[in-house]
């Protein structure tokens, strides 16, 4: 590794993975088994439909309507969930596993960990008043994959809830999600820890080694080229600010060898010198390219942008260019 | 307009011993050393007015006031760009004497330089700030130019190259500091001389900069007590009177990075003080004994000697080969072995080792010293010192 480069970085190449067949027949055989045994047991609402938790439900969610209030309250269609909803513990706490259960078990132990809910589509039949008393029973639809996803390969699972009044479907709750395995992102590079300051003044000249492009400032007035840059021009005192994109050509004025101490985000020996443009500034940069013990006092090179990590790119000098 | 010169003096100097670990906090070196400075002075603290540190000084004015006793503060004062405030802070301090805003100014510096904080090593939050100076050490920071020995290192180069200087000609400041320091009981490097084959060995830090090119880091403090001239003649200890005092900073002058401005071979900001001293002194490089010069790196002992008149522009390299800079020599620079031998007290125990050669209290003392020039840091806007025996 040569001075400039930073010490981490290297790009992840790994990438996505299709699922492998066993897996995929295995979640297809589980899905199919789910399909196929139709709606599952019926879960019991642990409360009968009571004013008490429509009351809360309405001022939780901020509906004044007056139908739910007073002594002929009927229940907000949409909290229909809300009456058979489980904690968080409610699934294991069930008494037996369903094939559902099973098939979304498998998911979690083949890598498909995420979770995201895309679709619920809700149809409610009638106004259910307190007192009456509700089952759930869940029957699973469809499943589509593996699909490629922004999120990662996945498999979308679509199931109906049908809730019941003794035997009267009152209310169904369609519900898809998407299992996938989350996205192997490439590792962030490791920040370069020897970061400038960067103000109003120099912020041009960050944004334009980003660009590729080499930044000197120049008076807007008197055209004066100044580097380092700063707010006022020394000459004519204006703060009219404008910038040439150097040709990016220079000859070594100065330079050193740097040894000891380690510096951190460099490797040791590294060059950096005082490079002198055509245009009639100086400017400081990392000779890379070339082994340190090679640059010279005199020697051309030319400046080459390097990334350092995903916010900064340092100008850096390698032999060349005109001499 | 009434001149500096000759107005105030300095009347005790006191210092810590010299070591790599002190074992005990700044704040306390500190009062150490200016307590011993009252006492070579004959003074007791609350005779004590004014303070005067270094900007970069980890001790207050009122928290080295409250340690050693000393009361009410009329004046106190700081003096910025590292080792450049050396002598800057005697230049504060005989200001505030010489117009009356105070009596009695004491000057120090205390650090745990190799046990605490060490300048040597990078600092990657150097240029975290976008403060002006944040902004400047950001032209450079980011790649890796981040050590005072880098720094100094690129003057050195174009010094080279310009001028046809070697290696072996800053190893010959190195040697004969340590020459120096060998025979100075004070010094960290006592009883331990280097040779020329030693320097040329030792291990490259940032070339074209050896280790025994940089000085030692040291855990010490010094201080130096001013007052009048007049004053100080009734104190215990002869007057070393302050014949003159400059600061300087030259025209574009960065930090440490001035690579910007001219050819890279000089020290401005050096040329500036000279100038100063010679001409409020009334002197000139040939009425000097001895120098006192700030040898933080090699290279610019010889920088120094050119900008202050010593010899001529590229001239120095001839200088050190004929051992000019050693005791006997045409001009004996840092009898004290420097801070390549001595210890790194920031230019401070360089001022107390002219004091000593003009009061005749010096381990390598020399004979007839009328005056010495003292400076301070190199490569950062900088101070110096004329000081003289009373007559």
């Amino acid at each position: 590794m040569t001075a400039g480069t930073p010490a981490g970085g290297q790009e992840s190449t790994a990438g996505e993975e299709a699922a492998e067949p066993d897996t995929h027949g295995h979640l297809m055989a589980l899905a199919d088994k789910a399909i196929g045994a139709g709606e599952g047991p019926r879960t019991p609402a642990p409360d009968p439909v009571n004013p008490v938790m429509i009351r809360h439900w309405a001022e939780a969610m901020g509906d004044a309507n007056p139908r739910y209030a007073g002594p002929d309250a009927v229940a907000p269609p949409a909290m229909i969930q809300v009456w058979t909803m489980a904690g968080p513990g409610g699934r294991a706490a069930r008494a037996s596993r369903t094939p559902l259960d099973d098939l979304l078990g498998a998911f979690d132990e083949t890598g498909y960990t995420g979770v995201v809910a895309t679709n619920c589509e809700h149809t409610y039949h009638r106004h259910l008043r307190p007192g009456e008393h509700l089952t759930a029973g869940t029957r699973m639809t469809d499943i589509a994959g593996p699909k490629r996803t922004a999120l990662g390969e996945g498999y979308f699972v679509t199931w109906t809830v049908t809730w019941y009044s003794q035997d009267e479907p009152v209310a169904e709750m369609l519900f898809r999600l998407l299992k996938f395995r989350p996205r192997e992102r490439p590792a962030p590079r490791e920040p370069y820890p020897l970061r400038p300051a960067v103000n109003r003044d120099t912020a041009f000249f960050w944004e334009g080694a980003r660009l590729g492009e080499l930044r000197v400032q120049q008076c807007a007035a008197c055209g004066l080229l100044r580097h380092p840059p700063g707010p006022v021009c020394p000459s004519c005192h204006s703060t009219e600010r404008a910038y040439v994109v150097a040709r990016g050509e220079g000859t070594v004025y100065s330079y050193v060898v740097h040894h000891h101490p380690p510096v951190p985000g460099l490797e040791t020996p590294f060059a950096v010198a005082v490079v002198e443009l055509p245009e009639g500034v100086r400017i400081v940069g990392d000779v890379v390219g070339c082994p340190p013990s090679e640059v010279s006092v005199g020697m051309p090179v030319r400046v080459e942008f390097r990334e350092m990590d995903d916010e900064l790119t340092l100008p850096m000098w390698v032999p060349g260019g005109e001499s | 307009m009434t001149s500096l010169s000759g107005r105030t003096a300095v009347a005790g100097i006191g210092a810590t011993e010299f070591s790599k670990d002190s074992g005990r906090s700044e704040l306390q070196l500190a009062a150490e050393a200016v307590l011993a400075a009252l006492d070579d002075a004959g003074l007791a603290p609350s005779d004590v007015d004014g303070l005067v540190t270094f900007t970069q000084d980890a001790n207050t004015e009122i928290a080295v006031a409250r340690e050693t006793g000393i009361g009410d503060l009329s004046f106190f004062s700081r003096v910025n760009y590292g080792g450049g405030a050396a002598c800057g802070t005697v230049l504060h301090a005989a200001m505030a004497v010489a117009t009356g805003v105070a009596d009695t100014v004491v000057c120090y510096r205390a650090f745990n330089e190799r046990s605490g904080r060490r300048f040597g090593q990078p600092n990657t939050g150097i240029g975290g700030e976008p403060s002006s100076q944040g902004l400047e050490m950001s032209w450079h920071a980011p790649y890796g130019l981040l050590t005072p020995a880098a720094w100094v290192a690129m003057f050195a180069r174009r010094y080279m190259h310009r001028y046809g200087a070697t290696s072996e000609d800053f190893g010959r400041v190195a040697v004969a500091m340590r020459r120096h320091a060998s025979t100075n009981p004070a010094a960290w490097f006592h009883g331990r001389p280097i040779t020329l084959e030693e320097h040329q060995a030792s291990r490259w830090i940032v070339e074209p900069l050896h280790l025994l090119d940089c000085c030692q880091e040291s855990d010490g403090g010094v201080a130096l007590v001013v007052t009048s001239a007049e004053r100080a003649r009734d104190l215990r200890r002869p007057p070393v009177v302050v014949l003159a005092a400059a600061q300087g900073s030259g025209a574009g002058q960065m930090m440490m990075t001035s690579y910007y401005r001219d050819d890279m071979t000089g020290l401005p900001e050096m040329g500036v003080v000279g100038r100063r001293l010679w001409e409020m002194s009334g002197l000139g490089p040939a009425d000097v004994r001895t120098a006192i010069l700030y040898d933080h790196f090699t290279p610019f002992v010889l920088t120094q000697l050119e900008e202050l008149g010593f010899c001529g522009r590229g001239e120095a390299p001839d200088l050190v080969r004929e051992g000019g800079l050693e005791i006997g020599g045409r001009l004996p620079v840092n009898p004290h072995g420097g801070q390549l031998g001595e210890a790194y007290i920031h230019g401070m125990n360089g001022i107390a080792e002219a004091v000593r050669q003009l009061r005749g209290t010096a381990a390598n003392q020399l004979d007839d010293v009328e005056n010495v020039l003292v400076t301070a840091g190199t490569g950062v806007p900088t101070s110096g010192l004329v000081l003289s025996r009373d007559r």
